[in-house]
């Protein structure tokens, strides 16, 4: 890139772009999609177009999309109704709580258990903390354990809102960025799928009341 | 100067201070695990959050962040209590709830601030995390599963204890602080981590389920473990002591103590002197006070001046001490001393047997020039005071005696006063870093003077300081300077020394009386503590021992005088730099045993020599009457320089250690249990072949 700023002038590629996000950017994108691929495009390219045109489509077709998670594992997923017209920059996807972040984008079609994906997550968070500082270190595996429960549904419906606090009590207060990146999956998980949550615990509940009975 | 507000509250602070610091200057406190003012700052725990502007919109640790100018800081905001109580949340998940069964229950930083800022009960449902106790020597007990790796004890023993054994292994959750390889801590401070522990994992092992802290009596006193006068506190419960812990003195120890401080104390309960005794037919039989009191006093009535002597030891109050130079005095008796290992220490001048630079002066040096002694056993908070100063850099240090681990980069120069004569003609290369050094040090150990040649070496010792620019006198840019420091090991010797507790015109000194005594010129030999000196020659001579150990001393002793240990008493003790410090009673001595000024002062009345004082404070009195230095409490007071040391002959033997055994150096460490063990783990280790069994 740096030749081509050369030939044809810093005016060229700062005009790429929308305003305050400019220029090109790498994306990687991966999972769910017919063709994995690392790519350099113009920021603000729409994901639908970046997935279709790049990567191959998502496997089974857009309308098969679940979510992707737009800029490396640490930020939060965004579901399909927000995929179909985002824009693929800083601004864009900071408005919808989400973030461009390293820009790998992770798509995941409807096979996806997205509970069960952000559980992979949050156990790779808490295997990545080193320790050093109290609310990462005690709260990534605080959070993955209350994750693989939420799996398989066996939680109560009040341990997803004591979820997010502690996402919240992590976020923000460490000495490196790995406690905000263990968090956000989780807000995103929350914030776009709460109602997968709860239904597994409600399923949960149902298949096993018999036994909570007996108790 | 930084200018910024605490909740509104303007505050200027010295450059570089944090905004803990910050928050403190404005009564503001602060809650922290990790951040400890002597140690290097972690930033870890997170406990210390606060709310800074301008920043970003989170809030901050305080006391990794610099304070700066118009810094507007909040410490009680809605982020920052969120904060807080969320801190301490993910702390108390993994920590056990076994407060009722922790020794540090009453004194935990975590009990007292999970109380301010706690949840009234834990949302964590989840197995709590157990991880194995280590193994840290006799000494330090740990249960690791309280540990809420603030790193304090790591950053103290590789700091300030300068050896590498601990650190934290493991990641995450688990993460774990540990001894690398499971070994003893090898440190002479190492129990300074038990006061640094904020929770329970690291508790002090001879301590273990003995009391808790609201139950004891606390004493603040001095120690007598070694010349240092580290100032601690005595806990007692009844007449026992139970532990000692540190005070605070930045001149003198800072904030830690040695572990012989610490943990020696359990020796103040065995082999103690808790009658009279009279050796009867070879016997030492009971006796009542009257019976040894008259047995004494009726042998010193019978003998002229010259035909006693008396040795004060290394543990005496100056009061006793000086009340037996009186009595002495009284019979007309110079044969005193108090220089037991036989150093060749003169009190003419008073500067010659001082460390004049004082300890915290060291933090001024920048070349040190060690003399027959090893800093790391004879006082160790010292030399954490040099290996802090070297931590600093510029600073070069050179040894002469025995080559040792002393936690910083010692250059060995040579073993005895060979080199130091080299130094001294200035044909060695440590006399140009000595000149070339502003602030040029040398410390004399007790191994280079209690030589036969000691006053030559002493005399060689002047020299180098006269010659390497040790003594200057205050100019406009900086103070004066004397860079001329022996480092004493017995806590009674400096006071001794003040007071001229040495023989007097025609007297004899310890190997005099050792001879006379052995000869039968001398007939009566007075022992106030003296248990460290050879007292297999005395002859047919009459020992009366008065002490309070059933040490070498009683052993010799035909009369036995029990007396107080230095928790037992109040009484003035001046450690090495020439600081008087007055040390108090924690605990009364066991049994029938005294005093020991009241001793001494129902001798001279038995012997018809009463000395002129029915209190302590009377005496003490008499004494800052004859002995002015000793009425400065807590003062240090440059001592004039002059002419002292004998120049002379020196013989090429190796000045050797002074201190064999740091664990085991007086009577109540070699009666210590503790002591024992360590000696065991420690001093010994060197010896054992594996095949012990």
């Amino acid at each position: 890139m740096v030749p081509e700023i050369l030939r044809r002038g810093p005016e060229w590629f700062a005009g790429l772009g929308r305003e305050r996000n400019v220029g090109t950017k790498l994306f990687c994108i991966s999972g769910h999609v017919n063709n994995p691929c690392n790519v350099e495009e113009e920021m603000g390219i729409p994901l639908r177009d970046l997935i279709e045109k790049h990567a191959g489509g998502v496997i089974g077709g857009w309308d098969n999309l679940l979510a992707v998670i737009p800029g490396g594992s640490s930020v939060r997923c965004i579901p399909k109704s927000i995929c179909d017209d985002i824009l693929m920059d800083f601004d864009s996807l900071m408005a919808v709580r989400s973030g461009l972040g390293t820009a790998a984008v992770i798509v995941m079609n409807k096979e996806t258990d997205i509970i069960r994906a952000i559980t992979r997550l949050s156990y790779f968070y808490r295997h990545e903390s080193c320790g050093q500082c109290t609310p990462c270190r005690e709260g990534t595996g605080w959070m993955w354990r209350v994750m693989e429960r939420l799996c398989t549904g066996e939680a109560e419906l009040s341990e997803i809102d004591a979820l997010e606090q502690v996402t919240k009590q992590i976020e923000g207060h460490t000495i490196c960025a790995l406690g905000d990146a263990a968090a956000w999956p989780i807000q995103g998980l929350l914030a776009h799928f709460r109602g997968e949550v709860e239904d597994r615990i409600k399923k949960y509940k149902a298949s096993h009341s018999t036994l909570q009975a007996a108790e | 100067m930084p200018k910024l507000t605490v909740d509104g509250i303007e505050v200027e602070v010295p450059p570089g201070s944090s905004v803990l610091q910050a928050c403190e200057a404005a009564g503001k406190e602060i809650p922290r695990f990790c951040y400890h003012e002597r140690l290097s700052i972690a930033g870890n725990c997170r406990m210390c959050l606060v709310e800074v502007k301008p920043g970003p919109p989170k809030p901050q640790a305080s006391c990794a962040l610099p304070a700066g100018d118009n810094q507007e800081v909040f410490t009680d905001s809605e982020m920052v209590k969120k904060a807080r109580h969320g801190v301490m949340e993910f702390l108390l998940i993994n920590h056990p709830l076994d407060c009722p069964i922790c020794d540090q229950g009453g004194e935990c930083d975590l009990q007292d601030q999970a109380l301010g800022y706690g949840h009234h009960s834990s949302r964590y449902v989840e197995n709590k995390r157990a991880v194995d106790d280590k193994h840290m020597g006799p000494l330090i007990k740990t249960i690791m599963t309280r540990c809420i790796h603030c790193t304090r004890c790591v950053r103290f023993t590789t700091e300030v204890a300068g050896v590498t054994d601990m650190g934290m292994l493991g990641r995450g959750e688990d993460a774990e602080i540990t001894t690398y390889l499971e070994k003893a801590l090898d440190s002479e401070l190492s129990g300074n981590v038990i006061d640094l522990c904020p929770v329970g994992a690291l508790t002090s092992k001879p301590y273990a389920f003995v009391s808790r802290p609201w139950e004891l009596k606390k004493t603040e006193t001095i120690d007598v473990m070694d010349a240092l006068g580290s100032n601690i506190r005595v806990d007692s419960r009844g007449s026992e002591v139970l532990r000692v812990l540190p005070r605070l003195h930045d001149d003198v120890n800072e904030e830690w103590i040695s572990d012989k401080t610490r943990f020696a104390c359990d020796g103040l309960k065995r082999q103690r002197l808790d009658r009279p005794y009279i050796r009867r037919d070879g016997k030492l039989t009971l006796a009542s006070w009257p019976e040894a009191l008259a047995a004494v006093a009726e042998k010193m009535k019978g003998l002229s001046g010259g035909e006693m002597a008396a040795v004060a030891g290394d543990l005496c109050d100056a009061e006793s001490m000086f009340a037996l130079k009186q009595l002495m005095g009284a019979f007309g008796s110079t044969n005193i001393d108090c220089r037991q290992d036989g150093a060749k220490l003169d009190p003419a001048v008073r500067s010659s047997y001082l460390f004049n630079s004082t300890i915290a002066g060291i933090e001024d040096a920048d070349a040190i020039l060690l003399i027959g002694t090893n800093p790391r056993t004879e006082a160790p908070v010292l030399n954490a005071r040099i290996r802090k100063r070297w931590l600093e850099g510029g600073l070069s240090v050179g040894l002469v005696g025995t080559p040792a681990d002393l936690t910083y980069k010692v250059e060995t120069l040579g073993a005895g006063a060979q080199t130091l004569r080299e130094i001294a003609a200035g044909t060695h290369a440590f006399a140009q870093t000595l000149k070339n050094a502003k602030r040029p040090m040398l410390i004399l150990g007790m191994a280079a003077l209690r030589r036969d040649d000691g006053a030559a070496v002493l005399a060689l010792a002047k020299s180098i300081a006269d010659g390497c620019g040790m003594l200057q006198p205050a100019s406009e840019e900086a103070g004066a300077w004397n860079g001329f420091n022996v480092l004493h090991t017995a806590a009674s010797r400096v006071a001794g020394l003040d007071m001229g507790f040495v023989p007097g015109a025609g007297g004899k000194d310890v190997a005099a009386i050792r001879a006379g005594a052995a000869s039968g010129d001398i007939k009566l030999v007075y022992l106030l503590g003296a248990d460290e000196m050879d007292l297999s020659g005395l002859g047919k001579a009459f020992v009366v021992y008065q002490g309070h150990h059933g040490d070498a001393g009683a052993h010799r002793a035909d009369v036995i005088l029990p007396g107080a240990a230095y928790t037992e008493k109040d009484g003035l003790y001046v450690n090495t730099e020439g600081r008087a410090q007055m040390a108090l009673k924690a605990s009364f001595p066991p049994g029938e045993a005294r005093e020991d000024w009241k001793i001494l002062r129902a001798l001279s009345e038995a012997a018809g020599k009463t000395l002129g004082y029915d209190t302590l404070d009377a005496l003490r009195e008499a004494l800052i009457t004859a002995h002015p230095s000793f009425g400065a409490i807590d003062q240090v007071e440059a001592a004039e320089w002059g002419a002292f040391g004998t120049p002379g002959d020196t013989s090429d033997a190796p000045f050797g250690q002074a201190i064999e055994n740091f664990y085991m150096t007086d009577p109540i460490s070699r009666c210590s249990a503790v002591m024992a063990e360590c000696t065991e783990t420690f001093a010994a280790r060197g010896e054992r072949t594996g095949t012990e069994g």
